[in-house]
């Protein structure tokens, strides 16, 4: 990525900047951009920047670019980075520290499908204290209007019993819901 | 050796049943005792953490919580969750101001007492290799298995602290004590695609084949892997350009399967495998 001067001072956002270092405390200021997490990365051909360049990005402020990237939502949370990291700067920290900030600030980014998993894959905790593979997957088919795709698949998973029919029922639901009450304002 | 049991929801009530009837039935013949945790939840997964800090880390503290009510360890089947659970007392042990929270958010005291183990962990170190020797009935002579271990067995180490996290050996010793050809191979720690399964189907698909491409470039005949998603992925997603996928074991099936259970018991797992197994331990004559 190429940004000229005047570009750069007209997003630029030094608030930025030290928002995610205060809230992720991940050693941010550290990366000197060696490309070892981007060369780590499973994902990093299919991101619009790949890690190294994020973390230049917040660095220098790109508030806008970096919370709308495709790249905060592809990290698989693989960790390899983290591992890798010569300046110990705790890569995935800040990823999560992004991702959550774009939600809070109901960014429209250029992923749609992968936050949208996300939430889906919550909803059904709070819903059942544990994972209903089952309707979490029709429940992410029909929110992310993609309903034929993998239907072979999930035919075939439902006849080796892979997948369970029925809810599970649990005592711990009143306290999980007020788990997700209790943190619905986020963190940073 | 007692140990809480934290299932997960894939081991617990989904795709990875099979995984977790071998795991309790190698666990009991080894002397292994695993007390589910009553009433346990979801960790949160990697959707948790990756939207939101506090319920990250409080859908995780809760079973933590429930686990240190039993005053044991805890022992874990699935990556994810074990790495969810340990990160968790982690960061309480870290972070002061987390530690006051939690309780407040989980409505239970929670003191980070006990440790959070693996269970490939658990069996490797805690348990005399000579033992496991001495246990095999069927010897896996001929079969040769590319052990691959994935993100969160190993990654972060700092957390996790158990085996190399570049070339680890734990599941690789477990399999040549069993009798199986075990095989070197680079993509022992590469990364599957985890969630994004669902949601990023061709990269997955991508990652998965690489995988087992890598596996069979050495010899391999299977995949052994100690995780649910991993076995989810390669199981469901490889495109290889033969059309022949590599079938994958969980480490406890080869473990039963090696240590004498019926073959009936043996078959009810392997049945639910999407890439069959049958017919390659048939020509072992494994089954």
């Amino acid at each position: 990525m190429q940004l000229t001067c005047e570009q750069f001072q007209e997003t630029g956002d030094p608030t930025f900047s030290s928002r995610v270092k205060e809230v992720s405390e991940a050693g941010l200021e550290r990366c000197y951009q060696c490309l070892t997490c981007t060369l780590s990365c499973p994902v990093a051909l299919d991101m619009d920047y790949p890690p190294h360049q994020i973390m230049r990005m917040v660095q220098l402020g790109l508030k806008e670019q970096v919370l709308s990237s495709s790249s905060i939502w592809l990290c698989t949370t693989c960790e390899t980075c983290v591992a890798r990291c010569p300046q110990e700067v705790d890569i995935l920290r800040v990823m999560d520290t992004l991702r959550e900030m774009a939600l809070q600030e109901k960014v429209k980014g250029k992923e749609t499908v992968i936050p949208i998993f996300h939430d889906t894959f919550l909803e059904s905790i709070r819903t059942f204290g544990r994972q209903h593979e089952l309707s979490m997957l029709l429940l992410l088919k029909l929110r992310s209007r993609d309903m034929f795709s993998d239907l072979d698949l999930g035919i075939k998973m439902l006849l080796k019993g892979k997948l369970g029919i029925l809810p599970p029922k649990r005592k711990g639901i009143k306290e999980m819901k007020a788990i997700f009450e209790k943190t619905k304002e986020g963190s940073p | 050796m007692r140990f809480a049991y934290y299932p997960g929801c894939s081991m617990g009530e989904g795709t990875a049943k099979e995984y977790d009837q071998s795991v309790k039935a190698v666990c009991q013949m080894l002397g292994v005792e695993l007390e589910e945790i009553p009433d346990w939840s979801c960790c949160g997964a990697s959707s948790g953490h990756s939207t939101n800090y506090k319920l990250g880390h409080a859908l995780a503290a809760r079973n933590l919580a429930l686990a240190e009510k039993m005053d044991m360890d805890i022992a874990v089947g699935c990556p994810a969750c074990f790495q969810r659970l340990k990160g968790t007392r982690h960061e309480v042990k870290q972070n002061a101001s987390l530690k006051e929270e939690l309780p407040k958010l989980i409505g239970m005291p929670y003191e980070a007492k006990h440790d959070v183990r693996h269970i490939l962990d658990i069996i490797y170190s805690d348990i005399d290799i000579e033992q496991i020797r001495n246990r095999v009935k069927k010897p896996l002579s001929g079969l040769k298995l590319a052990c691959y271990y994935g993100c969160f067995i190993v990654r972060p180490p700092k957390v996790v602290q158990f085996d190399d996290l570049e070339n680890p050996q734990s599941m690789d010793i477990l399999m040549d004590a069993l009798g199986a050809e075990v095989l070197d191979w680079s993509a022992k720690v590469d990364c599957c695609g985890g969630s994004l399964s669902l949601s990023k189907r061709d990269i997955v698909t991508r990652l998965v084949t690489g995988i087992a491409d890598a596996a069979r470039g050495v010899g391999a005949e299977a995949i052994v892997t100690a995780c649910p998603l991993c076995m989810a992925n390669l199981d469901t997603r490889q495109k290889p350009d033969s059309g022949k996928a590599l079938p994958t074991f969980y480490f406890s099936e080869l473990m039963g399967l090696a240590f004498g259970v019926s073959d009936g018991e043996a078959k009810g797992w392997f049945q639910k495998h999407l890439v069959s197994p049958v017919a390659l331990l048939d020509s072992h004559s494994l089954l």
